[in-house]
């Protein structure tokens, strides 16, 4: 069938993701339940207002795998997304986060 | 300065942008609306019996027109009942501005009276939704539901808007303007230079046309890319009518109950020039073996759809008319006599079967009746089923939005409050429901809409009582384990729409059904025409589900 439809070899190769958004209820409703309901793991979520307040930045750590492609054309489709960077497992967002969760 | 309430504001705002009608049911929290709207002199509110069947009114007249129309619902059950027909406008990108009551904002959260989380439940269903927590928020919301519902891609977007937020007095210096669609992507011109390369150097290309001709009307465009290039050219269910299905180019419907030919046809392409169609599964069949042998140009307003299912060796993102528009002077004039003569030879060896279409008490000859006491004017529905299939299969479309069908989402029950939307919106047009005796139950309250409001709608009921498109699935793929698919009980149909005030035919005791037929469709008014079809009688030909298109049975 399609490469939707294919449940795909989850990658172990991780991937960050860069959001900028309006800042308002229900934003991350809109993203998180875009990747749950295509059973996509988000594997860590980070977001915080960025400093004039109307606008917030998401931070995504995702597995690669190839219905990546579609989850980032889905989510930039979103009207309170404004813009989508893609950063690779290096970045140190999520790394300096670690020694929160030991 | 102005002062008034949010529902007052609301009202304004949707009479700028030009709204004549709408449809919903009242309740509770959305009294205060009910309540503003009372006093309008531009807005006809019609009443629907079903907040389900207000939805698809509102669908029906933004078919027929192309711009978002707008349906109402009250909080809890009103917004669940409407849910169905706001995912059908998504899967089909259908314009619809919905606009639901909710419970005060103070309430909200506390398991209150007709409270759902209206705003959560519709996020995967919408193209975006709001819940508007304070009535000033109004002045950029409401113009932005019907720009969003307009631009790109069209689709569904709901407004919210608690009770205590309806009756909040505001006070504004001006009205926003009225929208019109956001600018349209710019077309990528090196890319169309390459996909008309790509047309002009293919042996035996085929055009596949999709809703988003239709959507963006582009149709003559597309026609006239066909003819120049010399391209057959197939339809998606949601793009019958883009091109007259008698056109010399036309091959017809593709897909599980497309002709042999047809799918035959696109086996053979070396070139699919996909236009505004997104590669559905009842269209391409096991996406693997579809058009094996052929290179794919698509063009598709929604950059999420390109490489989606089929990967484009030419992907472009654009506005149908504007990409076609720039593709065509590039385009060289071809007759390609030899694949036409091949495509030819397919049609004359693999046609589409239609027995005993000259009897108009069969299942394609009613489809024909129909069709020969009418003309290209009038505006066909369909419910979804077995009916829905012989009439994409059979009707003779000739123009853009004169087809209306559930395509995406497949909802039984569309039909006859799509029927009553479009003879709201275009009162001097017949609007034919073709219907199934199962998908008719489903919204079959809306008669009454249709009586109250004395539309010139006729429902054309292909009574086999039966689920006839399940029966069909179950002798076919189930060993006849015919479960669940055959109503135990008959229901007199001729009792219950006159019940309803609508006028009633019945073919099935006329003694010249054709004449009965024609007249019933001249009288103005709702009328039932109903017949009884044989249960036996499947939709052939059929791709069974998981499979190529080239393994049709039938």
């Amino acid at each position: 069938m399609s490469i939707v439809i294919d449940r795909p070899q989850a990658s172990r190769i991780k991937v960050v993701l860069e959001l900028e958004v309006n800042n308002h209820a229900g934003v991350m409703s809109h993203i998180c339940g875009l990747f749950a309901r295509r059973a996509f793991n988000v594997e860590g979520i980070l977001c915080m207002p960025l400093a004039d307040a109307t606008r917030s930045r998401i931070w995504l750590l995702v597995f690669e795998d190839q219905r990546l492609e579609q989850m980032i054309k889905q989510v930039e489709k979103l009207e309170d997304v404004l813009s989508l960077q893609r950063h690779g497992a290096e970045h140190a967002v999520f790394e300096r986060l670690e020694e929160f969760f030991r | 300065m102005m002062q008034m309430t949010g529902a007052e504001l609301i009202v304004r705002l949707l009479e700028r942008q030009g709204i004549e009608t709408v449809a919903g049911v009242p309740g509770g929290a959305i009294l205060p609306f009910y309540d503003a709207l009372s006093h309008s002199e531009k807005i006809h509110h019609v009443l629907a019996r079903h907040e389900q069947g207000a939805g698809f009114m509102a669908q029906g007249m933004a078919r027929v027109s192309g711009r978002p129309e707008v349906c109402l619902a009250s909080s809890g059950p009103g917004a669940t009942n409407l849910v169905t027909a706001i995912a059908d406008a998504k899967l089909d990108s259908i314009p619809l501005v919905a606009i639901t009551g909710q419970v005060p904002l103070a309430m909200i959260g506390t398991d209150a009276f007709q409270e759902v989380d209206t705003y959560g439940m519709t996020i995967p269903i919408t193209k975006h939704n709001y819940l508007v927590r304070d009535a000033n928020e109004l002045l950029d919301v409401v113009p932005a539901a019907f720009r969003l519902a307009m631009s790109g891609r069209p689709g569904p977007v709901l407004i919210d808007v608690p009770k205590d937020v309806q009756n909040q007095r505001i006070e504004f210096e001006d009205y926003p303007a009225p929208v019109v669609p956001a600018p349209l992507p710019a077309p990528d011109l090196a890319a169309i230079e390459q996909a008309a390369q790509m047309i002009n150097d293919a042996a035996q290309p085929v055009l596949y046309l999709g809703g988003g001709v239709i959507a963006s009307g582009a149709s003559h465009l597309a026609v006239t890319l066909a003819e120049q290039a010399g391209l057959p050219t197939t339809m998606t269910l949601m793009a019958l009518g883009a091109m007259p299905v008698d056109h010399p180019l036309s091959i017809g419907m593709l897909g599980m109950h497309g002709a042999r030919y047809t799918n035959y046809v696109l086996e053979e392409a070396d070139l699919l020039v996909c236009i505004g169609a997104r590669f559905d599964d009842r269209a391409i069949g096991k996406a693997a073996q579809f058009c094996p042998k052929a290179k794919i140009v698509h063009v598709d307003i929604d950059p999420s759809e390109l490489d989606k299912i089929k990967t484009a060796h030419v992907g472009i993102h654009g506005d149908v008319s504007q990409v076609l528009e720039a593709l065509l002077p590039q385009v060289h004039v071809k007759l390609r006599e030899d694949w036409l003569a091949q495509v030819d030879s397919l049609r004359s060896r693999f046609p589409l079967a239609t027995p005993n279409i000259d009897n108009p008490r069969s299942h394609y000859g009613l489809v024909q009746a129909v069709a020969d006491a009418l003309d290209d004017e009038a505006v066909i529905t369909t419910d979804v089923g077995q009916h829905q299939m012989w009439v994409a299969q059979a009707y003779p479309f000739r123009r853009p939005r004169q087809w209306l069908t559930s395509g995406g989402l497949g909802t039984m029950g569309f039909g006859l409050p799509a029927a009553i939307g479009a003879a709201l919106a275009e009162p001097t047009r017949t609007v034919v429901c073709f219907s199934g005796d199962g998908s008719l139950k489903m919204n079959i309250q809306e008669m009454a809409t249709a009586a109250e409001e004395e539309l010139n709608v006729k429902i054309v009921l292909m009574n086999n009582n039966a689920l006839g498109l399940v029966y069909q699935q179950q002798n076919l793929f189930y060993g006849k384990r015919t479960m669940a698919s055959n109503y135990k009980r008959a229901t007199d149909f001729l009792k219950v729409a006159e019940g309803f005030g609508l006028e009633t035919v019945d073919l099935d005791t006329a003694d010249d059904p054709a004449a009965t037929l024609a007249a019933a469709l001249k009288r103005p008014g709702p009328c039932l025409i109903h017949c009884t079809i044989d249960r036996e009688e499947f939709v052939y030909p059929m791709v069974p589900p998981g499979g190529a298109n080239s393994e049709m049975i039938g």
